[in-house]
């Protein structure tokens, strides 16, 4: 079943840029779908226009099921830096006016599955780098989201850190019955994380390629994962992405 | 002694043995070359004066510190129904900036008499009240609108992806942004306030005003200088204590997250 579909989107900013033209592809619900793309090649934009942040000037965004409940994980872990971290994960139950013996709970459990038991009262400045963003993926996952956006999450992060919370992610996935959008410029995140990948050409962008990864990538280094790796880096070069 | 125990030691040992010093050599000074007490009275004479002037001299400090604080106050929260005011309407923030500046650029000596006709000198406290907040209100202002444009525009629409309203925006993410820079705008117009007190007090003159000001103005005209220079004190004192207390209200306030108010650990 078709979760989320743009068709023909396009997208112009104030300033003149033009960037995205003729958008368009379709997440079934329970997919892990990599967006693709070299740096300014309209990724975020696409991943704004999917969660309603932005409109399009041309084309359709269209949710056959309803609009799903979304969560939106950015780049950077965008936390309150004046409030403790179960008060950050509690942030989308408090304004949905969940109560709040409630709210803390559920905000405990998914700090605890995002591997932060015990920091509920640490402040974002006291974490790690990494563990910022775990705080911000518990944030993201307290509304039992249907659809989660996530727009180059780890790209801040070490490589270390970035495969632990890639790994995590994959569990998160696995348990909740999510849908994902993943945007990432690395070709060999892309080929191990998602089970399809969305290859965007440079700005205006638009998908050049439609890449589902075959089975059996158990491991970054997995013999399938490194192929698939291949076939994600040749189709961003056919899509002029690697000049 | 630890060595940050040393630092606090030295930061508070070093100004003191400085004042010492200079109350020493004035001191000296003075009986040496024989100043006379109508130009500059020698410290243990200024000493004298507070004394003697004790009551008098608190229950003008009482009626200076009564309308800063209340000037104060009032700054504060019109300051911040200001830019509350601005931060949701930019069409209003952009019709009645303009006059923010106006009124804080024109020197508040030139308004004062004309507040003080117009409140009437049958209300003088308000009247000083009214020339206190004038000078203290802007830079509540500036820090406000500075600090609730300043919130995260990602963490905005994070909350707008969960149906945040606008109240809800203000509350939980704008106003807690705009924190530090509030404080900092605070502390700036604690001690404006107090210069807008002394000022409206000195315009007001006497047999009206009961304040610190008035003080001076009386002890000059009576070349009760040493008396003077007490009251001046006073009033120095008084504005250290007001930075003090706002910087210790920033420090609770921001001590767990903002950098500001955490020390680097060396």
């Amino acid at each position: 079943m078709t979760l989320l579909s743009l068709s023909q989107v396009g997208k112009r900013f104030a300033t003149g840029t033009q960037a995205l033209d003729g958008l368009s592809f379709k997440i079934a619900a329970g997919e892990f779908v990599s967006l693709l793309g070299p740096s300014g090649c309209g990724k975020s934009t696409a991943l704004r226009l999917a969660a309603g942040l932005l409109e399009p000037d041309a084309g359709e965004i269209a949710y056959p099921g309803g609009k799903p409940e979304t969560a939106f994980v950015f780049q950077e872990a965008t936390l309150m830096p004046w409030a403790d971290t179960l008060t950050n994960a509690r942030l989308p139950l408090d304004l949905k006016h969940v109560p709040r013996d409630e709210a803390n709970d559920r905000a405990r459990k998914a700090l605890a599955r995002a591997g932060l038991a015990g920091f509920e009262h640490a402040y974002p400045r006291e974490l790690s780098g990494g563990m910022k963003m775990r705080a911000s993926l518990a944030r993201a996952l307290v509304a039992r989201p249907k659809l989660l956006l996530l727009d180059e999450p780890f790209a801040a992060l070490d490589e270390i850190t970035r495969h632990a919370l890639g790994d995590d992610l994959l569990r998160l996935w696995g348990e909740d019955g999510l849908t994902v959008l993943f945007v990432t410029h690395s070709a060999a995140e892309s080929s191990y994380i998602s089970q399809r990948v969305l290859v965007m050409t440079p700005r205006p962008g638009r998908v050049a390629a439609d890449i589902t990864l075959a089975s059996g990538r158990d491991t970054r280094l997995s013999p399938p994962t490194i192929q698939a790796q291949r076939a994600i880096s040749d189709a961003l070069s056919t899509a002029g992405a690697l000049a | 002694m630890s060595q940050s125990g040393m630092k606090r030691l030295a930061s508070i040992a070093l100004p003191l043995a400085v004042a010492i010093l200079l109350l020493g050599a004035w001191e000296i000074a003075v009986a040496h070359w024989q100043v006379p007490p109508y130009v500059l009275p020698a410290p243990s004479a200024i000493a004298r004066a507070f004394l003697g002037n004790f009551a008098s001299l608190m229950a003008a400090l009482a009626a200076t510190l009564t309308v800063t604080l209340e000037a104060f106050l009032a700054a504060t929260v019109l300051g911040i129904a200001t830019a509350i005011a601005f931060s949701q309407s930019r069409l209003l923030e952009r019709t009645f900036y303009p006059y923010a500046v106006i009124l804080q650029v024109t020197p508040v000596v030139a308004i004062a008499p004309l507040i003080l006709i117009w409140v009437g000198f049958d209300h003088i406290n308000l009247a000083l009240v009214i020339i206190s907040t004038i000078v203290a209100f802007f830079p509540i202002l500036a820090g406000a609108t500075l600090g609730l444009k300043s919130a995260d525009f990602n963490l905005i629409d994070l909350t707008r992806l969960y149906g945040a309203s606008r109240l809800q925006i203000l509350w939980r993410i704008r106003l807690p942004t705009a924190l530090p820079y509030l404080l900092s705008g605070m502390k700036t117009a604690g001690g404006l306030a107090l210069i807008g007190a002394v000022v409206a007090e000195f315009v007001a003159g006497s047999g009206t005003a009961t304040g610190l000001a008035w003080r001076i103005v009386e002890s000059g005209n009576r070349l009760e200088i040493a008396t003077l220079f007490a009251a001046l004190a006073l009033l120095a004192v008084t504005g250290v204590a007001i930075f003090a207390a706002l910087s210790l209200l920033e420090w609770a306030l921001l001590r767990r997250w903002h950098e500001s108010a955490i020390s680097h650990q060396s």
